[in-house]
């Protein structure tokens, strides 16, 4: 199982809003919507093709909380950090996670498979400890789980 | 003009309609604190530090933000008001570094004065520590994200007035920090160097690169034969650091403050300005006569160099190959004076004084050294000189005057007047009619290229041929300029640009607080300064002449293309590499 992106390539998601008229934002989410982040040379070419100098760019892109800039990995694995989750040893979790991929909370692999991430409670607290991948789910998973898991990707 | 009345503190104003409550309570001699507000620049209204009561209006009001209406009735000096201020005043101190006392604007910070004013003992909120790194990547500006207040002033002068557009703010609330993009260093974006966000800064967030330890270092050195040069611009300025009006300082203190630091030898870059006038002069007539590229513009600010190189690559064969006059004097030092006073350059070492951040990076640019070393060491800004001589306890305003060194320190009017926009203009024509025409010029003074108006024009009949000219300050009027003639709008055969609003009077390096109101003071006492002295062209320095007699030979010639002219490269606006991204 893999994400479903295509990562169209960035310039041509950026070509389409050339000459658009305030259309910085609207890029802004296309690329997101594709890479689920704005890649750092992302916002050097939409500075290049929409002409809008670099740092305005950039000071749109961070102002946003939905976008994230930065290159991020190609799977994103998110664990909920809200209480139940918490209660349940996600913590624990977390840290067997972090050991096996070699990267700390927030850091990306060096292969740019995986990118670590918290995320807000995703309504199956029921099943705590939960973490995502991309948009699929896992629950009630346990350290020597892990390694099978992220194999699959 | 259509006028209104209104009361502030009790007292009667009458101001043009449109004008602010913090303008209008000028005019009557009240103080209103600011630190988002410039008065060069647009209103921000963001810091609220200048609040103030408006009668009928429940909330506290921005004084920088809100126009004078009719029958308005201000407080500006109530508790209520005072109160807001400390709070405001607190809130920004508790998210900034308690470092006055070794701060590089200690005693030049708008935020350290209003503490002191508004009596700031205790701050009654947790202090942050932001945490933020330094930014040291660049050779000219250096930056303390810790210290900034996010007034947002650096960004509007480099976007608005330079459009280099190096800062943005990035995130959002409680985070929002001021940075150049993707929060590089400013030595890796299209920075043009030109310290203009230092003039605009309020409090000590950007700083030049202060090497005048370096210089101390080369002083202390019983080895090093240590000489300095001094740019035009600077003598009108520095006065202001001691307290005078800007030019009221004596040329010959500076010269003797300079040796009491312990330079080994005082000569002025006006001598190499005056060379440069005759070696540009005759690259201007070569280059009409023989179909040369044209316009040809000026290359003396090293700021719209960098410019030119980001963002009109396509004109860089129309800029003059010779050097500034700070790296031809630093080139000849190092040979011509070396020979003459039979000392090895290996131990000579160069110090020049420039108005100037941007001839920190000059100086250092690796074709920089055709003398075989660096042609030129240490650059120092006007505020690092006057570092030096505060720290070397020298009362500079009483100090007896002394003559500068030969033959490197004899100069013209024409040299001085390079400090202002339009002055390398003007010394190159008085020189150039006369070397083209060979009749004396009757009035050598051309007004029409003198004073603060972004782009000046004028023709002068040169022989029989019609010479364009145009003249712009800061790199934004330079961009227009440029563009107009890509479009083919616009045909010159000669411009001067110089990136700093004003000229190099009004350079990065210059004392804190260069405002456009300053700046025209500093451009009168040029004019003046050049009114006053007895030679006023070029080509009439016969310390000039001696150099091309003993040494040059002829402008253009072999010696001065080795030592003089230079070439330019070409540079993306994104000089990002791969690696970062
Ligand atoms: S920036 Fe101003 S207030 Fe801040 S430490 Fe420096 S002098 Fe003090
Ligand atoms: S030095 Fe000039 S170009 Fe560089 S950031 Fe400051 S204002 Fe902009
Ligand atoms: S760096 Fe200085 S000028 Fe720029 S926003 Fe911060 S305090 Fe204002
Ligand atoms: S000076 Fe008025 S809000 Fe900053």
């Amino acid at each position: 199982m893999t994400n479903n992106y295509t990562n169209r390539p960035i310039d041509q998601i950026i070509a389409e809003f050339k000459d658009v008229k305030g259309g910085l934002l609207p890029a802004l989410h296309a690329i997101d919507d594709e890479y689920r982040a704005i890649p750092q040379e992302a916002l050097v070419k939409l500075s290049q093709v929409l002409n809008i100098p670099v740092a305005q760019v950039y000071g749109v892109a961070t102002f946003y909380a939905k976008f994230a800039v930065g290159q991020r990995g190609r799977n994103i694995i998110r664990f909920c950090e809200s209480a139940p989750c918490h209660i349940a040893g996600a913590a624990k979790l977390i840290a067997d996670m972090e050991d096996q991929l070699g990267i700390k909370v927030g850091e990306t692999t060096l292969d740019g498979k995986f990118t670590l991430e918290f995320c807000q409670c995703v309504g199956m607290c029921q099943s705590a400890p939960v973490f995502t991948i991309n948009q699929q789910p896992y629950y009630n998973v346990l350290t020597d789980e892990i390694p099978e898991i992220l194999a699959r990707f | 003009m259509d006028m209104v009345t209104a009361i502030i503190d009790g007292c009667g104003v009458e101001v043009a309609k449109g004008t602010t409550i913090l303008e209008a309570a000028k005019t009557v001699g009240i103080k209103i604190p600011t630190l988002c507000y410039h008065p060069d620049q647009f209103i921000k209204a963001n810091c609220r530090v200048c609040v103030v009561e408006v009668e009928g209006v429940q909330l506290l009001q921005a004084a920088c933000a809100t126009a004078v209406n009719e029958g308005m009735v201000v407080k500006t000096n109530t508790s209520a008001v005072r109160d807001a201020r400390k709070t405001i005043l607190e809130l920004i101190l508790a998210h900034h570094p308690q470092d006055c006392l070794h701060c590089i604007r200690n005693q030049k910070c708008e935020l350290q004065t209003l503490a002191s004013e508004y009596n700031i003992r205790d701050i009654r909120f947790d202090q942050v520590d932001r945490g933020l790194a330094l930014d040291l990547t660049s050779p000219s500006i250096h930056r303390d994200p810790n210290k900034c207040i996010k007034c947002g002033r650096c960004i509007e002068v480099c976007e608005r007035v330079q459009t280099v557009a190096v800062y943005s703010k990035y995130d959002r609330g409680f985070d929002v920090g001021v940075a150049p993009a993707l929060n590089l260093g400013l030595g890796d974006v299209a920075c043009i160097n030109c310290g203009q966000c230092v003039l605009a800064c309020p409090v000590g967030a950007i700083y030049e690169n202060d090497q005048h330890d370096q210089v101390w270092d080369a002083i202390n050195d019983p080895e090093k034969h240590v000489v300095c040069q001094m740019a035009p611009a600077i003598r009108v300025a520095l006065a202001e650091e001691f307290g005078l009006n800007s030019g009221e300082l004596q040329m010959g203190k500076i010269v003797a403050a300079l040796r009491q630091i312990g330079f080994d030898k005082v000569m002025h870059t006006n001598f190499t300005a005056d060379l440069t006038i005759i070696e540009e002069g005759n690259e201007l007539l070569q280059r009409i006569n023989n179909g040369g590229k044209l316009p040809m513009i000026t290359s003396c600010s090293p700021g719209w160099i960098k410019f030119c190189e980001h963002n009109f690559p396509d004109f860089l064969e129309n800029l003059s190959t010779c050097k500034s006059p700070q790296q031809m004097f630093g080139a000849l030092v190092k040979t011509y004076y070396a020979e003459k006073s039979g000392i090895d350059p290996a131990k000579i070492y160069s110090v020049s004084f420039m108005p100037c951040t941007a001839k920190k990076y000059e100086c250092a640019r690796p074709e920089m050294n055709s003398s075989g070393y660096q042609d030129v060491d240490a650059v120092l800004t006007t505020r690092e000189l006057a570092r030096m001589i505060r720290e070397s306890g020298i009362d500079i305003v009483n100090i007896a005057p002394e003559e500068f060194d030969a033959p490197m320190g004899i100069y013209t009017g024409a040299a001085v007047i390079f400090g202002a926009t339009g002055g390398v203009m003007e010394a190159a024509l008085r020189t150039v009619y006369e070397v083209a025409t060979g009749d004396t010029l009757n009035d050598i003074n051309f007004t029409a290229v003198r004073g603060m108006e972004g782009i000046k024009e004028a023709t002068v009949n040169l022989a029989g041929t019609e010479v364009k000219v145009a003249v712009a300050h800061t790199t934004g009027n330079a961009r227009k300029l440029l563009e107009a003639i890509r479009a083919g709008e616009k045909f010159y055969h000669f411009i001067e640009v110089m990136a700093c609003p004003g000229g190099c009077i009004g350079g990065g390096g210059q004392p804190i607080g260069t405002i456009n109101e300053k700046r025209q003071f500093r451009i009168d006492a040029i004019y003046e300064e050049d009114l006053g002295l007895p030679m006023r062209k070029s080509h009439e320095n016969p310390a000039i002449t001696q150099i091309y007699e003993e040494f040059l030979k002829t402008p253009l010639g072999h010696k001065s293309h080795e030592l003089l002219h230079t070439h330019y490269t070409k540079r993306s606006l994104y000089p990002f590499s791969k690696e970062q991204l």
